[in-house]
């Protein structure tokens, strides 16, 4: 059972106040912290796990700038074998579909029986790379998937639907699978985890290497571009109430007493 | 004339509440850029569904078949593939669904059509389609351009348009002429998976204390629990604490849980993704603390506090004992 793991390097937003950028279509990166996308923490996990139990070998791929090597490093100390990043100056600007075909190229000389990524990404939120990827490989996929049961030839899966329901549907194989967030719990990586994987290579392709023009990526050969970005409209927004704990806790209780709740 | 089409979608026998905001939202385009609006609808024993739509829209494609009963991308994409080169519409809407996002994308491909996903808002400027995104967990929005393309492709977030204010259209009901060629054995959906019953039904609470990643560690559970109790409610929480199983997944509160309408919502330590507030912006009062001035939960909220949950909690907790004599 050979698995691909596609992963994304993104910013980590939660308690940071954003800005945009100068050119106005995104934000600024300067003292931004970067991690492996939630998601595909949740990806990496599964695919080490499948491989653990029925054998096989992973390979964890990502596109993005340079500095992403980190984030395979990280998947090689969770347990992958191998890891590939591509990464080209021309690929700046790639939508959701320009960056499945990117990985398209780039997986098309690996052997896999399942590729894994995760359901979305923190930073755009698109929720699109997998799929799409299954549809250029011409591999059956299902998407927000909650567990995974191999079987001979196919796989069972659940899938996340509205309201705390939820589907199951079996999928031959090779197929596609993006891994909604809580599958499993992720294994804790430490510095020495990262430190005992520093000697594996990592193998880094541009698109030359890949047999991509400049014009099949970039905002060129994406569908969509991003013309500006802005932050969500304030609304009325919340009264903030201020002051001191014991100032605060005594307008919460008011609050609570006009509710009716004590 | 070309067309807009919008993908109608159901499960278990029931309409999706996406489908008369979608209508609604396509009516409103399809005025804007002088075209008719078309539903889709794709299934097996849909005709009362067929009735119900076909009041708004101009055309009503229907096609039933077993390989439609249940949701299933695959021969989905290829009758819509079918309808996508045979009527060519100019703009194709679906929800950003578990539908929607299982879909979209392979269509898109297929049929080479520009696709924007998750978009909360769609303007039309001139003759071109503008969808709005958000981007960065809530905390920007995003103008999108398309490529230049005969027809382009939008998932819609649910909740973005009202459904209210819909025309009466009452076009036709018409049977889509498409012959599946295969069984599609290589996906097959097997059955609908029932969410576990706990012990706790927090729709059925007046008073909702909700906690988010900002709980930090499960440790520090114990004090949202006695606040919870000493305001007669329960606890509740938004996916990151589900995922990490620090309280049970029928707690969740947001679209892959439950929707709640307690008087009283407190939001500890919750960033308010669109997912989370989707679940309990009805609440008849929001109360959120986080550390985060900027973070989304704010624009819902009625009340804030910006500070940390662990600092605001024990004085409330002490503050409510006092004023019950406890």
């Amino acid at each position: 059972m050979d698995i691909i793991v596609c992963i994304k390097r993104v910013p980590e937003v939660a308690e940071i106040d954003l800005q945009v950028d100068q050119t106005g279509k995104g934000i600024q990166e300067e003292g931004l912290v970067f991690a492996v996308n939630d998601w595909d923490n949740y990806a990496v996990e599964e695919a080490v796990r499948m491989k653990e139990k029925h054998g096989g070998k992973v390979t964890a791929i990502t596109v993005g700038s340079e500095e992403s090597e980190d984030v395979v490093r990280r998947a090689l100390a969770l347990g992958a074998d191998e890891a590939v990043v591509v990464t080209d100056p021309q690929a700046e600007g790639s939508d959701a579909y320009a960056i499945a075909k990117i990985l398209a190229a780039a997986i098309k000389d690996i052997p896999y029986d399942i590729i894994l990524t995760g359901a979305l990404a923190d930073d755009d939120g698109c929720a699109q790379v997998g799929a799409t990827l299954a549809e250029l490989l011409g591999i059956p996929h299902a998407t927000l998937v909650t567990a995974i049961e191999i079987e001979e030839k196919q796989v069972k899966v659940k899938r996340e639907l509205e309201g705390g329901l939820e589907e199951e549907l079996v999928v031959a194989t090779p197929a596609l699978f993006t891994i909604q967030s809580g599958i499993n719990e992720p294994r804790y990586v430490s510095i020495m985890g990262i430190r005992k994987v520093a000697k594996i290579e990592v193998a880094t392709r541009d698109l030359g290497a890949l047999g991509l023009s400049p014009d099949q990526v970039g905002s060129a050969g994406s569908f969509i571009t991003v013309e500006k970005i802005f932050p969500p409209p304030a609304g009325e927004g919340a009264q903030i109430l201020e002051g001191s704990p014991d100032e605060v806790a005594t307008k919460m209780m008011d609050i609570f007493q006009k509710g009716g709740v004590v | 004339m070309a067309e807009i089409l919008v993908l109608m979608e159901h499960r278990q026998g029931e309409m999706q509440d996406i489908n008369l905001e979608m209508l609604a939202k396509g009516q409103q385009l399809a005025e804007q850029t002088k075209k008719e609006l078309t539903a889709v609808l794709l299934g097996k024993g849909v005709a009362s569904m067929a009735d119900e739509i076909k009041r708004y829209c101009h055309h009503t494609l229907v096609m039933e078949d077993d390989l439609l009963a249940n949701f299933n991308s695959e021969p989905y994409q290829d009758v819509l593939s079918f309808l996508l080169k045979e009527r060519k519409p100019s703009l194709v809407l679906m929800g950003h669904t578990a539908f929607g996002m299982d879909l979209a994308p392979p269509l898109a491909t297929a049929t080479e059509t520009p696709l924007a996903t998750d978009c909360y808002e769609i303007e039309v400027k001139g003759d071109t389609i503008i969808p709005y995104r958000q981007m960065y967990a809530g905390k920007m929005c995003a103008e999108v351009h398309f490529k230049e393309a005969p027809c382009h492709m939008i998932t819609v977030r649910a909740g973005s348009f009202p459904a209210e204010g819909l025309k009466e259209i009452n076009g036709a009901v018409e049977q889509v002429s498409f012959q599946f060629d295969k069984d599609y054995a290589y996906k097959k959906f097997l059955q609908y998976v029932e969410a576990a019953v706990g012990d706790v039904d927090i729709t059925q609470a007046d008073v909702l204390v909700a906690v988010g990643r900002g709980i930090g560690d499960p440790e520090n559970l114990p004090m949202v629990e006695e606040l919870a109790k000493l305001l007669g409610g329960v606890v509740a929480c938004s996916r990151p604490v589900s995922d990490k199983n620090w309280l049970p997944k029928e707690r969740q509160v947001g679209t892959s849980g439950k929707t709640v309408k307690p008087k009283l919502y407190i939001a500890l330590g919750i960033s308010g993704a669109f997912q989370h507030i989707a679940g309990m912006k009805n609440a008849a009062t929001i109360i959120a603390v986080n550390k985060d001035a900027k973070a989304p939960i704010f624009s819902v909220a009625h009340y804030g506090i910006v500070d940390d949950l662990l600092k605001v909690v024990p004085g409330i907790v002490a503050k409510v004992r006092e004023r019950k004599g406890a």
